[in-house]
């Protein structure tokens, strides 16, 4: 389908205000007698708060002071399960859970005022790793410290094993990334003197952050207002934790009758805000002879923290994507999500994905040389053609060009050559070079049911000032949300990019089309704007004031028409799922999603024997996504979520001590710099998705997942090691190629154990 | 930002007698303060002890390079940047010109300075091996005078120095000798930039005939203060290659450091990977 | 302790503020002068998203004391469209897609700014090591190199 607009990078919405330090972001914003507020946390990971004292020194009487008390409503964060307090009340579950508020007109005076509430607990037992959770010695939530659990299952794994050639086991682990986002948190509450409350805030979710307000405050839905400001990157990190943050602030003004700002700094937002769930699996695969996949028995792990929070959900999609993108004639999934006394993980791109499609690409290699097959051609052997079906019984009836486009990953990354060329390389040098892929697969929208649950609604409207506004949640934090939208009603108007521009995101007067997350506002928001497109353009021609052929011109002076007449003009449209997607949550078997992204990535690498340190020459990441709706947007879509993998895989290592981040500063948690990162050449195929806006299918998270796998792949060929657990630091390389009995390698968290030390 | 600007003093009496003048005054009351790029990440983290504060940004007498046959001083407030712009250090030392280069980011190598990163005493600190081997001298300058002291005699413990009460550095003197060296220096960082150093050897040799004639190491984040590493250039004196001199060597650079464990790093892998970096020094001395 | 007098120029005007002498420049630029393009990210001088040019050099504003800006030339994101349009690295970014969330953009921006200053025609190791000390979390910092290189007329 030829498009005009679709397809086309037009300049972002928001790209000149961004550009020109005008764009204005939570702390950027200041209220008339606006007053500042902070969090007193747990110092300890479990026990009971005996007494709080306010120490010397300290004009008390200046501050407002919140604690569990205070709260008019539910003392909750109310996301799932609805077990998590929004202020600790006799009991704290992990390091930095909020205790008690304090707001002051000075911005500076607080930290100190901090500093000086002094905590006397009674420390309990805690727990800090999957293990000690699922070992039960201590029951830290509910009656066995799950949060959730699934099984799922396909064909009849237990008779497979018997035709086995090969039966390969292997265990890989994931540990926690902070988002790092480069804008921390921040939220602005007002309570109005007529019982109003409004908030103003970074965040992907203004649904979720005021279903969370109403809960806390007993207050009515419509006396709740809540308004995304320009959000500064989120990833997940800002999917359920401002429901937290906006409900301390909100409490803090309901007492002080004073705006509150709450800005959490660089060291208070890594270490008491949300991490990507920490996993563990372990794969028991059976191979035929000929090299095909019989049977999997996965065991998938995660930790949660101390508060359900979304484990459930981060699960459910880890639990589906365990199969990765292969036929598999039979396989079981079980799956739990573990509590432990650490702040609960959370949403971060991807979202379980990554962690169980890392050790699905990884274990694939291990598989791939126990039966003596390339890498490459075990992929190609097994990967799913349209027809077949999925790990959950879902029948593919798009065309899959996964095969194809294995071939081009190839060719585009010169892989036979390389591989033999590194082969004979690494016989004589201290530099070793490695080549390795992933092939994997991505479901957009919620899963299985629940976009039906969200029961999303979008709706155009005709601008007082011309043109037409889209209308809708969903929220712009550097996706090109704002973009894309104008995008699509553009195209499907017959208009011109600029005639079509995105009303603020206010819970006051936009529909709810759910929240920005889980890959679903290109094809599953897009499309339902369509329909609402579409209606509006119906109205207007049963109203008579359009011809049914009519252009540009006559679309724009008919709306106005219509305004001037009707008063205002606007048309809604909800979700429709596609047809025949049935999804069945007790046996986890069905349509999990309306369609999956496909892809293979190769990386690069070069292992430095001298210094063990890692560099990635050439990283190739090809995807089949739909359709691309902003080629620019697209690809920095895909380059930004390689580059946090890469981070991932290779740098980003959160470093615990008893439930806390020790290395909270951004001196010490290492991403990738300018001067880290290889050129990323990203590639797209399109095999359009009915339904899917302009056959477009999701994107944002897609590029998480394979970049990992691919790269310690590469590193394992590379020095002949089998590595299984990431973050692979240098001093793992270097643990793993000098194993020596006599002198046991120390890892970082054993070393600093021993020693006590920071 | 966890500390409150009304609680603290900052003065620039905007000349070097006047600084000295006010810290003779009242020793031990006021931390001198260059480009902030160390103080500043303390003061904004609530952990700045020091109330006082006096500037020396800017002090036209500490931020100049001067260069004569017989040495180099650079002032104490010269930034980083301004290290790797002066064609003398370029030349004749090149070892500080690359540790410069690799010192945080563009923004903080223009606010950094050599002064504030020797008297923040950092084990870590990236240039600090460099004026190891080049044998550098520091000028300590008082209201009572100008003394000098072999910049290795400086660090006497963790962040501990020789500095008296009344005292700030003004210059580093190096003496230009190590033309015919060869020069080696390598950090080896959590990343690529702004990155702090896991370790960081420099060296300076000369081989003659087959054997090395002179040499000099030194290494940082090892121990409490940045290390010069007589015991191994002992081993390494007077020798041919051989793999024996390599793992005599490495052994006797393992006895002379004592790394630890921390957040970015292991000691077993800190002393590895020195002993590769040593090893590296050596080929290149050698070919 | 008591505030002092400090005078500055941003972005070619005047300013003179009664500040404490430690207040860090970020937050007199932002507070004082309600310039908050400049943006703080971490505090410690590592995201450089407060990046702001100093007398011609890029510094980070949170580890400014401001009593050290007396008497300097400051030039902030908010200086740098003139009157007949955008700056050609804003240009140049808008054109790449090298700004994504936008948070990391005026630092970047502004180490852009100097760097084709000092390098006009930088090869990709010098732009690489110009914009090290900003933190893109967004983009992969694909799009901001090609931004770059637009800038300097050098881009394929």
């Amino acid at each position: 389908m030829q498009t005009r607009v679709v397809g086309v990078s037009v300049p972002r919405k928001e790209g000149v205000a961004k550009l020109t330090g005008q764009a204005r972001y939570i702390d950027d914003l200041s209220l008339p007698g606006m007053i500042f507020g902070a969090t007193v946390r747990s110092s300890i990971p479990r026990g009971a708060i005996e007494d709080i004292k306010f120490g010397e020194g300290i004009p008390w009487h200046e501050f407002t002071i919140v604690t569990a008390k205070d709260i008019p409503g539910r003392n909750v964060v109310s996301l799932i399960v609805d077990d998590q307090p929004c202020l600790a009340d006799g009991m704290v579950n992990h390091p930095e859970e909020p205790i008690l508020l304090l707001a002051h007109p000075d911005r500076h005076a607080l930290p100190a005022a901090v500093a000086a509430v002094k905590i006397c607990y009674k420390p309990a037992p805690s727990i800090h790793s999957i293990e000690e959770s699922e070992h039960r010695e201590v029951i830290i939530w509910g009656k066995d410290n799950i949060f959730k659990s699934f099984r799922m299952e396909k064909g009849d794994v237990d008779s497979a094993w018997k035709d086995a050639a090969w039966i390969v086991e292997g265990e890989y682990s994931t540990g926690a990334q902070e988002q790092l986002y480069i804008e921390p948190n921040g939220v602005i509450a007002q309570a109005g003197a007529t019982g109003g409350l409004t908030v103003w805030g970074s965040m992907q979710c203004p649904f979720y952050v005021h279903k969370a307000l109403v809960a806390l405050t007993g207050l009515p839905p419509e006396s709740v207002r809540v308004i995304p400001a320009e959000t500064g990157g989120a990833f997940g990190g800002k999917e359920e934790y401002p429901s937290m943050l906006a409900g301390h602030a909100s409490l803090l003004a309901m007492k002080s009758g004073r705006p509150v700002k709450m800005i959490y700094d660089r060291m208070e937002d890594m270490a008491a805000t949300t991490k990507r769930h920490p996993s563990r699996t372990r794969h028991r695969t059976a191979v035929s002879a000929d090299g095909k996949l019989l049977a999997a028995e996965i065991d998938f792990a995660t930790d949660g923290g101390a508060y359900a929070t979304l484990s459930s959900t981060v699960l459910s999609r880890g639990t589906i994507h365990a199969g990765g993108p292969y036929l598999w004639p039979s396989i079981r999934v079980h799956s739990k999500s573990y509590a432990t006394n650490t702040p609960p993980h959370g949403a971060f791109r991807g979202f379980g994905a990554p962690q169980s499609l890392f050790a699905l690409e990884r274990h694939m290699d291990v598989v791939a040389k126990a039966i003596g097959l390339p890498p490459d051609e075990f992929r190609r052997r097994n990967v799913l053609h349209q027809g077949m079906t999925t790990a959950t019984n879902q029948v593919i009836h798009d065309p899959i060009v996964l095969d194809q486009m294995l071939e081009r990953a190839l060719e585009l990354t010169d892989y036979h050559a390389k591989v033999k060329q590194f082969a004979e390389h690494n016989q004589t040098s201290t530099r070793k070079k490695g080549i390795g892929l992933a092939a994997f697969l991505h479901g957009a929208g919620f899963t299985g049911s629940g976009e039906r649950y969200l029961n999303a609604l979008v709706g155009v409207e005709a601008a007082a000032a011309g043109g037409v506004r889209v209308l809708v949640s969903s929220t712009e934090f550097g996706q090109g949300t704002n973009t894309i939208l104008c995008q699509i009603a553009a195209e499907t108007l017959g208009l011109e990019y600029d005639d079509v521009s995105i009303a603020p995101v206010d819970t006051s007067t936009s529909p709810n089309s759910g929240p920005t997350v889980a890959s679903r506002t290109a094809m599953i928001i897009g499309k339902i704007l369509q329909t609402a497109a579409l209606k509006m353009r119906q109205t207007l021609i049963d109203s008579g004031l359009l011809e049914p052929t009519a252009g540009r011109e006559q679309f724009l002076a008919a709306c106005q028409a219509y305004r001037k007449q009707f008063g205002e003009l606007q048309s809604f449209s909800r979700y429709e799922a596609a047809p025949n997607i049935f999804w069945n949550d007790e046996l986890y078997s069905g349509e999990a999603y309306g369609a999956y992204a496909w892809a293979v990535y190769v990386a690069e690498v070069t292992v430095d024997t001298s210094t063990y340190g890692v560099t990635i020459d050439d990283f190739v990441a090809l995807q089949e996504i739909g359709k691309v709706i902003h080629p620019i947007l697209a690809a920095g879509q895909i380059e930004g979520g390689v580059a946090q993998a890469i981070g991932y895989a290779l740098y980003e290592k959160v470093v615990w001590k008893d439930g806390r981040m020790i290395n909270n500063q951004m001196t010490n948690y290492i991403m990738p710099t300018a001067e880290d990162l290889p050129p990323i050449r990203v590639f797209f195929e399109e095999v359009p998705y009915q339904y899917g806006a302009y056959g477009a299918k999701g994107i944002g998270e897609l590029p998480m997942d394979g970049p990992a796998p691919a790269i310690i792949n590469a590193v394992s060929q590379a020095t002949g090691i089998n590595f299984t657990s990431i973050p692979l630091l240098p001093e793992d390389i270097f643990r793993a190629m000098t194993a020596n009995p006599e002198r046991p390698a120390e890892s970082l968290e054993t070393a600093l154990a021993a020693e006590g030390s920071q | 930002m966890r500390a409150h600007p009304s609680e603290y003093e900052l003065v620039a009496p905007g000349s070097l007698p006047a600084v000295l003048e006010l810290l003779a005054r009242e020793p031990g009351s006021w931390m001198p303060i260059a480009g902030g790029t160390e103080l500043m990440v303390q003061y904004g983290a609530g952990k700045l002890g020091a109330r006082k504060l006096v500037s020396l940004w800017g002090l036209p007498e500490l931020r100049s390079i001067e260069s004569s046959e017989q040495e180099l001083l650079i002032g104490a407030g010269c930034t980083y940047t301004d290290l790797r712009n002066d064609p003398v250090v370029a030349q004749q030392f090149p070892l500080l010109a690359r540790a410069a280069s690799w010192t945080g980011s563009i923004a903080n190598q223009n606010r950094g300075t050599l002064g504030g990163n020797i008297v923040n005493g950092s084990p870590a600190a990236d240039s600090l091996p460099a004026l190891l081997v080049y044998e550098a001298d520091l000028l300590l300058a008082s209201a009572r005078g100008t003394r000098r002291i072999p910049y290795v005699e400086f660090h006497t413990g963790y962040k501990q120095n020789n500095l008296a009460a009344d005292e700030i550095i003004r210059a580093i003197a190096l003496q230009p000798r190590f033309a015919a060296y060869h020069s080696y220096t390598r950090k080896v960082g959590t990343r690529n930039a702004q990155a702090i150093a896991k370790l960081c050897l420099a060296g300076l040799g000369k081989v003659s005939g087959n054997r090395i004639k002179d040499v000099r190491l030194a290494i940082g984040s090892m121990a409490v203060t940045p290390v010069r590493l007589r015991r191994t250039e002992e081993t390494l004196l007077g020798r041919p290659w051989s793999a024996a001199l390599i793992s005599e060597a490495r052994q006797a650079l393992e006895a002379e450091v004592a790394p630890i464990d921390d957040v970015r790093s292991t000691a077993l892998y800190r002393l590895h990977v020195a002993g590769n970096l040593l090893h590296e020094f050596l080929e290149g001395l050698f070919a | 302790m008591s505030k002092r007098e400090v005078s500055f120029t941003v972005n070619g005007a005047a300013h003179t503020v009664s500040v404490y002498p430690m207040e860090r420049l970020l937050d007199v630029l932002r507070c004082e002068l309600r310039l908050t393009g400049t943006k703080e990210g971490c505090g410690e001088g590592e995201c450089g998203s407060c990046s702001v040019l100093m007398n011609g050099e890029l510094v980070n504003s949170c580890l400014v004391p401001v009593l050290q800006a007396e008497g300097a030339t400051i030039a902030t994101i908010e200086g740098l469209a003139g009157e007949s349009g955008l700056h050609p690295v804003q240009q140049a970014f808008l054109k790449c897609g090298g700004a994504q969330c936008g948070i990391c953009t005026p630092g970047m921006v502004m180490a852009t700014v100097h760097l084709l200053g000092h390098t006009p025609a930088p090869t990709m190791e010098q732009v690489r090591e110009g914009l090290g000390g900003n933190l893109c979390r967004c983009t992969g910092y694909t799009r901001i190199f090609d931004a770059v290189l637009e800038a300097a007329g050098s881009r394929k």
